[in-house]
C-alpha cells in the first residue's frame, strides 16, 4: 500500500485540472510542482549527499537559457530546450563541480554561490548571445490555457520523484549519506568521493535544468535577474527544502506548497507586499531554530511541540 | 608603452590599491569571525549596509560627517553582532540536524531580514551622501613639481584609505597586545586548548562575532563618501569578502590585507581595461584560480617559504 502512494498522489493530482480551476489556481499549481521538482533535485545533492549548494540558480538559469537561446538564435521551438539543456547543464555542472567540490561543507556552499553570480554577470554582459538586461521573449505561446504546461511539470516532477527515489534506495544513495555523515570515513572505506559527489551534483544540476527549460516556455520572458536570482531562486530552493524536510521523499514536495502559498498570500496584504523576503528570513530563522530537519524530517518532534502546547 | 598609457596603468594600480584597502578592512571583519566560530557569516555585507545606513541617516539628518559617524555606527554595530550571536547564532549551534551548514543557512535569513527592512523603511532608492569633499582631488604635481607623469588622486579615497589603515593598525595592536585579542587568537587557534587554559570561549565568540560587525560597519562609514548606498547591496560585498578570505588563506589577517589589495588592484585593472560591467567577473577570476592553484590562500605560500624544506 505504501509503495502506491506516490502513484495515487500523482494521479489525484493529474486529475485536478478536470475541476475546472480558474487559471489563477493553474498557475500556482504549476509553481508549486515546478518548486517541488527544483526542491527534489536540491535535496538529491544537500539533503543526501550534504553538499549545500547555494548556486542552485546557476543551473536554473543555464537550463532557462539554454531553451531561450535555442529559440532566439536558431528559431527553434523552446521546447527543444529541454532536451538540450540535460546535455548543457550536465556540462556546466561538471566543470562548476571541478572547480567547487575541492571545496568543503560551507566554503562549497559559498563556491557555488559566486559560481551563480559568475554566470548571472556574464549573461549580462555577453549581449550578444543573451541579450543581456534586456532579456529573451518568447513571442508565440505554445498553448493559452494552462492544462498541458500543468500535465508537462508533473510529468517532469513524477519522473524526478522516481529517479531521486531509485537513487537513494540503491547502492548510490548509501554512498551519498556516507559522504554526507563523514567524508573523511566514507573515503577511508573506499568510496571515491569526489566521483559521487559529482554523480549528485550533475544529476540535481539536470534537473534543476529541466525546471529552467520548462521556466522559459511556460513564462515567457527571462532576463538575467530573474532566473540567476539569488534570493528568489537559490535560497528558495533551499528554503523549500530546509522547511519541508532534509533528506525526505515528500519534504520538498510540502516545502513548496508551503512556499508558494506563503509568498503569493503576502503579496496580498497591502503595504506588506515588499517585505515577502523578510518573512522567508523569518521562517527561514525559526525552521532552523526549532525544526532543524524540516516539517517532514522533524514530524515527531512537531508533534510533540504542539502536545506540550495544548497541555500548558 | 607611451607615458600617457604608463599614467593611465599607474592611475589604475594606485586606485585598485587604495579600493583593496578598504576591503581588505571588510575582510578582516569576515576573517576574524570565521577564525574563531568556524563560520562563514552571510550576513557580513548586509551588516555593512546597515553601518551605511546609520551613517546615512546621521549624515542626512544630523548633517554629521561619515568619518565621524563611525564613532557611532562601530559601537552599534558591535551592539547588533552581540546580539545576532547571542540570540540566534549561539543556540543553533547546539542544535543536531542532518545538514551540518545550518549556521550558514541561518546567516543568509538574517541577511536576508536586514536587507529586506532596509527597504521597507528606506525604500530602494540609490541614496548618497553628497559631502562637499566628494568631488575633490589631489595631484601628484601638487606635491612634487617636475613629476614626468600626473596622477590624479580622489580626496575622499585618499582619506578612507588612511582610515582603513589606522583601524587595521588599531585591530593589530588590540589582537597581538591585549589580553582579550590573546585570547580571541586563543580561541581562533584550538578552542579546547584555550578552554583548559581558562579562556572564556563563549564570552570569546560573543565578541569576536561584534567586534566583526563593528568593523565592517566601520568600513560601511569609509565607504558611504564615496559609493551609492542601496538596500540590496550588502550581498555584493559578502561576496567581495569572501573572495579575499578565500584569496588570502582562512581565517588569516595578514591574508585579508593581502588578498584585498590584490583583488582591488584586479578589479580596478579589469574595469579599466575591460568595460565596467566585467569587474564582476574578474573578482571572480580570481577566486576561481586561487581556488585552482592556491587552494591554501596567499598565507600559504609565504608560510611554505619560512618553514620549507
Amino acid at each position: 500500500m505504501k509503495n502506491a502512494l506516490p502513484l495515487v498522489i500523482a494521479g489525484l493530482l493529474a486529475l485536478l485540472p478536470l475541476l475546472g480551476l480558474g487559471s489563477y489556481w493553474m498557475h500556482i499549481l504549476i509553481l508549486v510542482i515546478m518548486w517541488s521538482v527544483i526542491g527534489m533535485a536540491w535535496n538529491l545533492l544537500g539533503g543526501y549527499c550534504g553538499q549545500v549548494s547555494f548556486g542552485h540558480a546557476a543551473f536554473f538559469g543555464v537550463g532557462a537559457y539554454t531553451a531561450g537561446i535555442l529559440y532566439n538564435k536558431f528559431g527553434m521551438s523552446a521546447w527543444w530546450g529541454l532536451p538540450v539543456s540535460i546535455v548543457v547543464v550536465a556540462l556546466f555542472a561538471l566543470v562548476i563541480g571541478y572547480i567547487c567540490l575541492r571545496l568543503k561543507g560551507p566554503f562549497f556552499a559559498l563556491g557555488t554561490l559566486a559560481m551563480g553570480v559568475i554566470l548571472r554577470v556574464t549573461a549580462e554582459n555577453l549581449t550578444g548571445i543573451t541579450e543581456g538586461d534586456l532579456g529573451i521573449m518568447i513571442r508565440e505561446r505554445t498553448w493559452i490555457e494552462k492544462t498541458w504546461y500543468f500535465y508537462i511539470i508533473l510529468i517532469l516532477a513524477a519522473l524526478t520523484f522516481f529517479l531521486v527515489k531509485k537513487v537513494i534506495e540503491s547502492k548510490l544513495g548509501y554512498y551519498f549519506v556516507a559522504i554526507r555523515e563523514d567524508q573523511d570515513a566514507a573515503e577511508s572505506l573506499g568510496i571515491n568521493t569526489t566521483l559521487y559527489k559529482t554523480i549528485a551534483l550533475s544529476l540535481s544540476a539536470v534537473i534543476t535544468g529541466l525546471a529552467g527549460a520548462f521556466y522559459t516556455n511556460y513564462m515567457g520572458y527571462i532576463d538575467p535577474k530573474i532566473v540567476f536570482a539569488l534570493h528568489d531562486i537559490s535560497i528558495v530552493a533551499i528554503m523549500v527544502v530546509m522547511v519541508g524536510g532534509v533528506a525526505t521523499f515528500w519534504g520538498p514536495f510540502v516545502g513548496a506548497v508551503i512556499m508558494v502559498f506563503l509568498a503569493e498570500v503576502i503579496r496580498t496584504i497591502p503595504k506588506l507586499g515588499a517585505a515577502h523576503h523578510t518573512f522567508f528570513g523569518i521562517l527561514l530563522i525559526v525552521i532552523i531554530i526549532f525544526l532543524p530537519n524540516g516539517i517532514t524530517g522533524d514530524i515527531q518532534k512537531l508533534k510533540k511541540l504542539l502536545r506540550m502546547g495544548k497541555a500548558s | 608603452m607611451t607615458s600617457s598609457q604608463l599614467e593611465v596603468l599607474l592611475q589604475t594600480v594606485i586606485s585598485g590599491l587604495l579600493l583593496g584597502g578598504l576591503y581588505a578592512l571588510i575582510g578582516i571583519g569576515m576573517t576574524l569571525i570565521m577564525g574563531v566560530m568556524k563560520i562563514i557569516n552571510l550576513a557580513h555585507g548586509e551588516l555593512m549596509m546597515v553601518g551605511m545606513y546609520i551613517a546615512y541617516v546621521l549624515f542626512s539628518w544630523f548633517h554629521i560627517d561619515p568619518y565621524l559617524s563611525i564613532l557611532i555606527a562601530a559601537p552599534a554595530l558591535f551592539v547588533l553582532g552581540i546580539l545576532l550571536q547571542k540570540f540566534l547564532i549561539n543556540p543553533v549551534m547546539k542544535v543536531d540536524a542532518i545538514i551540518p551548514e545550518n549556521q550558514v543557512i541561518l546567516t543568509v535569513g538574517i541577511g536576508m531580514v536586514l536587507a529586506n527592512l532596509a527597504t521597507i523603511t528606506f525604500s530602494s532608492d540609490y541614496k548618497t551622501t553628497p559631502v562637499d569633499y566628494a568631488t575633490k582631488a589631489w595631484y601628484l604635481s601638487d606635491i612634487w613639481k617636475a613629476s614626468p607623469i600626473e596622477l590624479s588622486l580622489s580626496l575622499p579615497w585618499s582619506v578612507s584609505f588612511c582610515f582603513a589603515l589606522m583601524i587595521t593598525a588599531a585591530l593589530w595592536f588590540f589582537l597581538s597586545r591585549t589580553d582579550m585579542g590573546k585570547s580571541i587568537r586563543a580561541t581562533a587557534q584550538d578552542k579546547d586548548a584555550a578552554l583548559l587554559m581558562g579562556v572564556n570561549v563563549e564570552k570569546m565568540r560573543v565578541i569576536t562575532f561584534g567586534l566583526g560587525s563593528a568593523i565592517v560597519g566601520a568600513a560601511g562609514c569609509l565607504f558611504i563618501p564615496i559609493y551609492y548606498l542601496y538596500p540590496d547591496l550588502g550581498g555584493q560585498f559578502t561576496l567581495i569578502a569572501f573572495v579575499i578570505t578565500i584569496l588570502g588563506g582562512l581565517g588569516s589577517t595578514v591574508g585579508a590585507i593581502v588578498g584585498g589589495l590584490i583583488l582591488g588592484v584586479f578589479e580596478s585593472l579589469t574595469s579599466t581595461y575591460a568595460g565596467m560591467g566585467w569587474a564582476p567577473v574578474g573578482r571572480f577570476m580570481i577566486f576561481i584560480a586561487a581556488l585552482i592553484f592556491v587552494p591554501g590562500g596567499i598565507i600559504s605560500l609565504f608560510k611554505k617559504r619560512k618553514f620549507g624544506k
